[in-house]
């Protein structure tokens, strides 16, 4: 269980997060929407432990334990995944050599033992197969020269092996088209279970018509607005975000 | 004569007091060392204000001359070369030089590779083999103050020879070990001739002990036939308090290729001068470099590529990792002479500063003279990318290990241009190990 209490979060000054409260149940899908300059991708940061951010009030708890007190590398071994909206091209280090470094990286942080290349290839296979990847991808430098929905299914294929307590996906759809949204959501409804939470994060609803949620929340000003089920997402699909944008402006 | 004196620094009195003693002891004509002497001595050690010498500055760091090795006995050369790493378990024939002087016991001589004819330099130079007339075969090195002071304490090395089209498989590993408990200096010349259509892979290592401020001065000559294959790839894994100084001088025959790749994490100076003129048509170079350095080091790399020909490509890539206070220099020229039309040449330094404290020192230079050429040159400086890290970080690994993988990243584009696999793969090992030792 991920629960947000009251978090308070600026960037250079200027405030981002506004006294954000949440909780995302085990095995819950939540989806979180909201119009442009909301505060959803610095959500997603914040929840991942990147630096640029200053907490200045709040807890995030994964299960209990405040996770703001670790780097982004602990809070990975503990079970949070992000996947980025834009995932980075990193030049120069091997996809496969990625993957073995991250998964025996957050192994031993976690005190078990680490992969046997056998063992490890064959996990990365059969989960690559799965989200359409081929071997060919596999091989290339990470992210370097793919399209962006053959980025966006790299980071699910990461987030299988993985098998992180509680996911966030930070506007997934951006960028995919019909074939890859698809195969994308497939891919993290495969990962859906009862030890296991997701925070999706999107603008649109498209999405939730692939990956539906239990539940649906509405941001606007750095602060959860609204909470309800799945036909949330369907109103404001219809209505807009006009409601909560002249609330910004009140 | 009194004001001469008084400009002359300790270690310049000693390198004249010493080749006062050698030049006689030394193997070949004297008159030859005396010149390139001569040389050195009107020049003196190159300062900060000579231009060539303005980041890397002998004079103040060579504090005294110290005195050339002499040849070790067999006990201490076994020693010395057992704990040897560098391209070691890698499958080549070894030519092995303990202190400077070609150790034959530990050399493969009797089973060098098909195509391959090695005559030790101290016997060549006794006899006047006919191939040294192919010695320095880069003008410009004449007027270049290191490689005049190898040319007059030269003492050892190999002459190597490949016959014409013979396409010799397997690698040969120049291993150069030094070893002692007081500073020492040494000269070797490598003199390879690559006949038409040869093609040869020459590895080559310089290590020692840390600790002895020991003065390594290494010439390797290349003279590269036409259609004829050099491939090289080069260590200084040298020891700490090593003043190391190295030459490449290549010429280039007609649709010729160099491949040259040299990998520093040795040293508290060290510089590497590559000189390649390019003689024949359409010949092509890759000149890569991967320096890693930490406090106190420098590492000159120092490139002068005089295309002379028509059609020549030369790629030049040079990557500098620099942890705490030390210095990296690159300094490179392409000339393209005015007959050298349809000439393509592409240099690159990049350097990766891992703390505040380093700094880098880039001075690229281009010498056009051609109309129809594509030439350019290009720098970077800067830190780690954060987001690449907090990337890395998300998924788990730990700070240290993502700034290894991104540092690896950095240089690992200047390796992979090593067409020897075992030897790229030695390479990587290397930068890994100065990680590991990076914490």
């Amino acid at each position: 269980m991920l629960e947000i209490k009251n978090l308070v979060v600026n960037i250079e000054d200027k405030r981002i997060l506004n006294g954000l409260s949440l909780t995302v149940n085990d095995g819950e899908v939540a989806a979180i929407m909201g119009p442009n300059g909301s505060g959803k991708s610095t959500l997603s940061y914040v929840i991942a432990g990147k630096e640029d951010y200053e907490v200045l009030d709040g807890e995030i708890l994964l299960d209990g334990e405040n996770v703001l007190e670790m780097e982004a590398d602990a809070r990975a071994a503990a079970g949070i995944f992000l996947a980025f909206q834009y995932p980075l091209e990193i030049p120069g280090v091997g996809t496969m050599t990625f993957l073995k470094a991250a998964m025996n990286a957050q192994r031993k942080t976690r005190g078990e033992d680490e992969l046997t290349t056998p063992d490890f290839m064959r996990q990365v296979y059969a989960a690559a197969d799965k989200l359409e990847i081929n071997k060919d991808m596999l091989k290339r430098a990470l992210n370097v020269g793919f399209s962006g929905g053959e980025k966006k299914r790299m980071e699910i294929l990461q987030m299988a092996l993985l098998s992180p307590r509680f996911c966030v996906l930070d506007e997934t759809d951006s960028g995919l088209d019909i074939d890859a949204l698809r195969i994308v959501s497939e891919g993290v409804n495969a990962l859906r279970a009862q030890n296991r939470s997701f925070l999706v994060i999107t603008h649109y609803q498209r999405l939730l018509n692939h990956i539906v949620p239990d539940t649906v929340h509405v941001m606007a000003q750095g602060r959860v607005v609204k909470s309800g089920g799945k036909e949330l997402a369907l109103e404001l699909e219809a209505s807009g975000y006009a409601e909560y944008r002249s609330n910004e402006a009140a | 004569m009194a004001d001469v004196t008084t400009l002359r620094t300790a270690a310049e009195t000693g390198l004249s007091k010493l080749f006062e003693v050698q030049r006689l002891k030394l193997p070949g004509a004297a008159i030859a060392r005396e010149e390139a002497f001569r040389y050195f001595e009107a020049a003196g050690l190159p300062h900060r204000r000579v231009e060539a010498f303005k980041y890397t500055d002998l004079r103040a760091a060579v504090r005294e001359a110290a005195p050339p090795a002499e040849a070790p006995d067999a006990e201490t050369a076994r020693n010395a070369v057992k704990a040897a790493r560098g391209f070691a378990g890698i499958e080549a024939a070894r030519l092995t030089f303990v202190n400077g002087h070609l150790v034959a016991a530990l050399s493969d001589l009797a089973g060098l590779p098909e195509g391959l004819e090695v005559v030790p330099f101290a016997q060549a130079m006794s006899e006047g083999h006919p191939l040294l007339d192919h010695l320095a075969p880069v003008e410009q090195t004449r007027e270049n103050p290191i490689y005049q002071l190898n040319a007059a304490f030269m003492a050892d090395g190999v002459v190597i020879q490949v016959a014409p089209g013979a396409k010799v498989e397997r690698a040969l590993h120049l291993r150069f070990v030094g070893t002692g408990n007081a500073p020492f200096s040494t000269a070797t010349r490598v003199l390879v001739v690559a006949g038409d259509e040869a093609e040869v892979t020459i590895l080559e290592s310089h290590e020692g002990p840390d600790g002895i401020a020991y003065q390594p001065n290494d010439v390797l000559d290349v003279v590269i036939g036409d259609r004829a294959r050099v491939l090289h790839s080069r260590l200084n894994i040298e020891g700490d308090a090593a003043i190391a100084l190295s030459t490449i001088s290549a010429r280039l025959g007609a649709g010729s290729h160099i491949e040259t790749v040299n990998v520093v994490t040795g040293a508290v100076l060290s510089r590497h001068q590559l000189y390649l003129h390019f003689a024949g048509d359409d010949a092509t170079a890759t000149v890569n470099g991967a320096a890693m350095i930490r406090d106190g080091q420098l590492a000159d790399s120092t490139l002068l590529a005089d295309h002379a020909a028509v059609g020549g490509i030369s790629r030049e890539q040079f990557k500098t990792v620099i942890d705490g206070d030390a210095t990296g220099v690159f300094q490179g020229k392409i000339i393209v002479r005015q007959i050298a039309q349809k000439t393509d040449g592409k240099m690159k330094s990049d350097c990766l500063l891992l703390t505040d404290e380093g700094q880098m020192m880039n001075k690229p230079e281009l010498e056009i003279f051609a109309d129809d050429v594509a030439c350019g040159h290009g720098a970077t400086c800067g830190a780690l990318d954060e987001d690449l890290l907090f990337y890395l970080m998300a998924r788990g690994l730990p700070r240290a290990q993502a700034e290894s993988l991104l540092v690896q990243a950095f240089l690992g584009e200047a390796i992979e241009a090593v067409s020897h696999e075992d030897a790229r793969e030695a390479m990587i090992a290397e930068i890994e190990a100065w990680l590991a030792r990076r914490g």
